[in-house]
């Protein structure tokens, strides 16, 4: 395989296993993309990972990760009512951080089109939950496509982009996790001629100012062009219908992986119904479920999350006057998680009996498997300013956190950072605990990344209505959780803009020195008003990748002195990096595939049973 | 080709990535259809990560049923026996290596760490076959997941998959040094 920059930009066609989050780059280049933006959040930062391999000077579009969700939205916007095709993509609660603006877009006259790629995260895998988008496309009139695969999502962003184009709209391109970080075999295209870049804004293209009566006029336009997006996804034949061989007038209606799932259950079954697989979800293509109803007897909707078709496929079976059974939710736990071929199956089972065959058969274990939650990594700064922070806390006072990796702070042995929102709420949340609070003293914690992103304004109410906190910036100089995205840090100092904003108690520190550190968050724990912390060291995970790439590189490791040792289990049990092993008579190694060597463990042992391997430091 | 499913799983940071596409494409080259994912959340971080692969004729989701699994390979003993109890079916096959990285339970003293001889107990209660892959001698410990690689090629566990097919996709993958290394691996157990 060539490497993936160079592939993405092969003028010939090609076929090729890519994941579904590198599929959509090209679909990006095929289109004419001409401006992508975004914020880094999971399932979809390999998209950026990929638009990223191919060389600056070769990507056939501009691409930046924008401070957040709804800046990365606004500059699309501004390229494509410039006249280019734009596209911005984030995961599921970045849409909450962007709606502002996004419930907009459907109002204006984009003349680039625009494509919103959005990363569902049924399941909650690594969101803080598992909304369901869909409920926001109705309120903002956009088309949505949803599909089930690497190969759709690669053919559903090209018809998201042509019909963009045609309607002079915005498109959402609807994700879900693993539909984002599937691997298949696609055919890819040739690419076309490129089309220049565009500068092309005219206010007369507009109106693009939505006040007093304009904004039910371009209400009205943008119903108008719902209705012709019903009408090009269903010439495109983005909803279709798999017919069965039986007389059974059973029918099943759904999108997206779960229409997958439904595949793979059906694999078992005594026989199969009528499936009508939805590419678009918003606007629903009337037509053609209608005739689906009318051809049956049942209905079985299968959809993961909310009950969004439920309701709209109910609603016109009832103006239709249909008498056609319509089973949807039925249980509470039918709106949770993901609708894997498992919970599928659970469901299928439940209302056709007759139908499926469940081979499933379960094994219980001997013994109990411990849990593996993630965790900070060997050398993480975090580790080294919780272990020290901890050490000046009483119990009663109160840590909030915020979105990062140091969120994992919360688990034991820390149990630091008690309540979590979204992004770059603690401030706000830490001022409301602080009122009438003489007693317990309230910390926030903030990262770096999230400073920038939405934990500004947050920071500036709390000196501009005076709240008693002290803020902990963890500061290691990157967007860490999400794979070591850029940020706005690394132009702006965080300290030169604290200062900026008038903050008179300002102490930063390395978290390495953590007997330092420790004085520091006691003293600005006894300051009335706003004081803030800067803990920093560089994120370990990316310097330690960044080391082993070199030619002369050697891994260093640390060592315990099992003489001086007395197993008092500071390192394992307090500290608590990965690399410790506890051995079964109490005695304590080092795991050396782990172990990078930092140090950063060592004034962890009482003893100084801990030090660097003989002759490397 | 009768479906044919391989749940994969270890810990964030072993190298399961470079595994499981190995795999993915070695199947390919063999002309087999096949689909893949990874589940990595907060992979990065130590926790437990999965990738599953699906080959065959007639699969359609990339996810695996609970229990339908022909083959778990476990990169560690904890998450090769969690593997065991969520994703093996009956009759199939474990491969693992004897490598432990602990789970925080059992750093923090709360829970018993886990050992080979519990994988094999638990593989002859269950009726399945277990293959331990012993890499202790191995210099690069980064390079134990084409350990497991040539153990399936040696045992043909996957139908249809020759040795030859496993090497060209490692040659889609790596280049140079990095590639001459994880195929003398790879050769050496796979004979």
């Amino acid at each position: 395989m060539k490497n993936l920059g160079d592939l993405l930009i092969d003028k010939n066609p090609f076929d090729e296993i890519l994941m579904g989050n590198q599929a959509i780059v090209r679909a990006m280049i095929e289109t004419n993309t001409k401006v992508v933006a975004s914020y880094p959040g999971s399932p979809t930062p390999e998209i950026a990972t990929a638009i990223q391999s191919i060389p600056f000077e070769k990507r056939p579009f501009y691409f930046e990760f924008s401070v957040n969700e709804k800046v990365a939205t606004e500059l699309a916007f501004g390229a494509a009512i410039n006249g280019n095709l734009s596209c911005a993509f984030f995961k599921s609660v970045g849409l909450n951080v962007a709606l502002d603006t996004f419930v907009q877009l459907g109002l204006m006259n984009i003349i680039g089109g625009m494509v919103i790629v959005l990363g569902d995260d049924p399941g909650a895998n690594s969101s803080q939950n598992e909304q369901d988008n869909r409920n926001i496309y109705k309120m903002s009139r956009v088309t949505v496509l949803e599909p089930a695969s690497p190969k759709e999502i690669y053919e559903y962003y090209k018809h998201a982009a042509a019909f963009a184009v045609k309607e002079q709209t915005i498109v959402v391109v609807r994700l879900t996790t693993h539909v984002c970080h599937a691997r298949q075999k696609i055919s890819f295209k040739k690419l076309k001629a490129t089309k220049p870049c565009q500068t092309n804004f005219n206010q007369k293209n507009g109106p693009y100012i939505a006040l007093t009566t304009m904004a039910l006029d371009m209400k009205r336009e943008s119903i108008k062009k719902l209705h012709q997006a019903g009408q090009y996804m269903k010439d495109a034949g983005l909803n279709r219908e798999l017919n069965s061989d039986t007389s059974q007038k059973k029918g099943v209606i759904t999108s997206g992986l779960t229409y997958l799932s439904v595949l793979d259950v059906l694999e078992n079954s005594h026989y199969r119904p009528d499936i009508l697989k939805l590419g678009a979800v918003n606007p629903l293509e009337k037509g053609c479920i209608i005739s689906f109803l009318k051809a049956h007897d049942e209905i079985l909707i299968l959809e993961e999350l909310d009950d969004i078709l439920e309701i709209q496929i109910k609603s016109m079976a009832y103006d239709s006057r249909l008498a056609t059974k319509i089973i949807g939710k039925t249980d509470d736990e039918d709106y949770v998680g993901e609708y894997t071929p498992d919970k599928v199956m659970d469901k299928m089972n439940l209302v056709w009996p007759d139908m499926i065959i469940d081979r499933r058969k379960t094994f219980v274990l001997p013994v109990e498997v411990p849990d593996r939650p993630a965790q900070m990594c060997p050398g993480c700064g975090h580790r080294s300013a919780f272990f020290a922070i901890k050490k000046v806390l009483e119990d009663e006072d109160v840590t909030v956190a915020d979105i990062g990796c140091h969120t994992l702070g919360y688990m034991p042995p820390y149990n630091i950072g008690e309540i979590l929102m979204c992004m770059g709420a603690s401030t706000g949340m830490a001022s409301g605990l602080s009122l009438f609070n003489d007693k317990k003293r309230v910390v926030a914690f903030l990262g770096d990344s999230t400073f920038f992103h939405a934990g500004l304004p947050g920071l500036i109410n709390t000196i501009f209505n005076n709240h008693n906190i002290t803020l902990i910036i963890m500061e290691n100089g990157t967007t860490a959780m999400t794979g070591h995205q850029d940020h706005a840090g690394s132009k702006i100092p965080i300290e030169s803009l604290l200062k900026g904003l008038g903050i008179e108690n300002i102490l930063s520190c390395d978290t390495y020195n953590q007997s330092k550190l420790s004085d520091m968050v006691k003293t600005s724990l006894q300051i009335k008003g706003i004081s803030v912390v800067i803990a920093k060291h560089p994120c370990m995970l990316k310097f330690t990748r960044l080391q082993q790439k070199k030619p002369d590189f050697v891994q260093k490791h640390i060592t315990i002195n099992q003489e001086t040792c007395t197993k008092t289990h500071e390192c394992v049990e307090r500290f608590g990096c990965p690399t410790f092993i506890r051995n079964s008579d109490e005695s304590v190694d080092i795991n050396l595939d782990l172990c990078i060597g930092d140090g950063s463990c060592r004034p962890s042992c009482p003893e100084q049973a801990i030090d660097f391997e003989k002759g490397v430091k | 080709m009768k479906a044919f499913n391989i749940h994969i799983t270890g810990v964030g940071g072993q190298g399961i990535g470079l595994l499981s596409q190995a795999l993915l494409r070695g199947i390919d080259h063999a002309g087999i259809k096949v689909i893949a994912v990874d589940t990595h959340g907060l992979a990065q971080r130590g926790g437990a990560v999965v990738s599953q692969i699906r080959c065959g004729d007639n699969i359609h989701s990339p996810l695996i049923m609970k229990n339908y699994a022909d083959l778990v390979l476990g990169m560690e003993i904890h998450e090769a026996m969690r593997g065991l109890g969520t994703a093996l079916r009956k009759g199939g096959t474990l491969v693992f290596l004897d490598v432990s990285w602990q789970p925080l339970p059992v750093r923090l003293g709360l829970k018993s760490a886990l050992t080979s001889t519990d994988i094999q107990n638990a593989c002859e209660a269950f009726g399945t076959t277990a293959i331990k892959v012993d890499t202790r001698s191995m210099e690069d410990t980064r390079m134990q997941n084409m350990a497991l690689l040539g153990t399936i090629a040696k045992h043909g566990i996957i139908p249809g998959v020759s040795n030859k097919n496993y090497i060209t996709a490692l040659e889609d993958l790596l280049t140079g040094e990095m590639l001459s290394k994880n195929t003398a691996i790879f050769d050496a157990y796979a004979i």
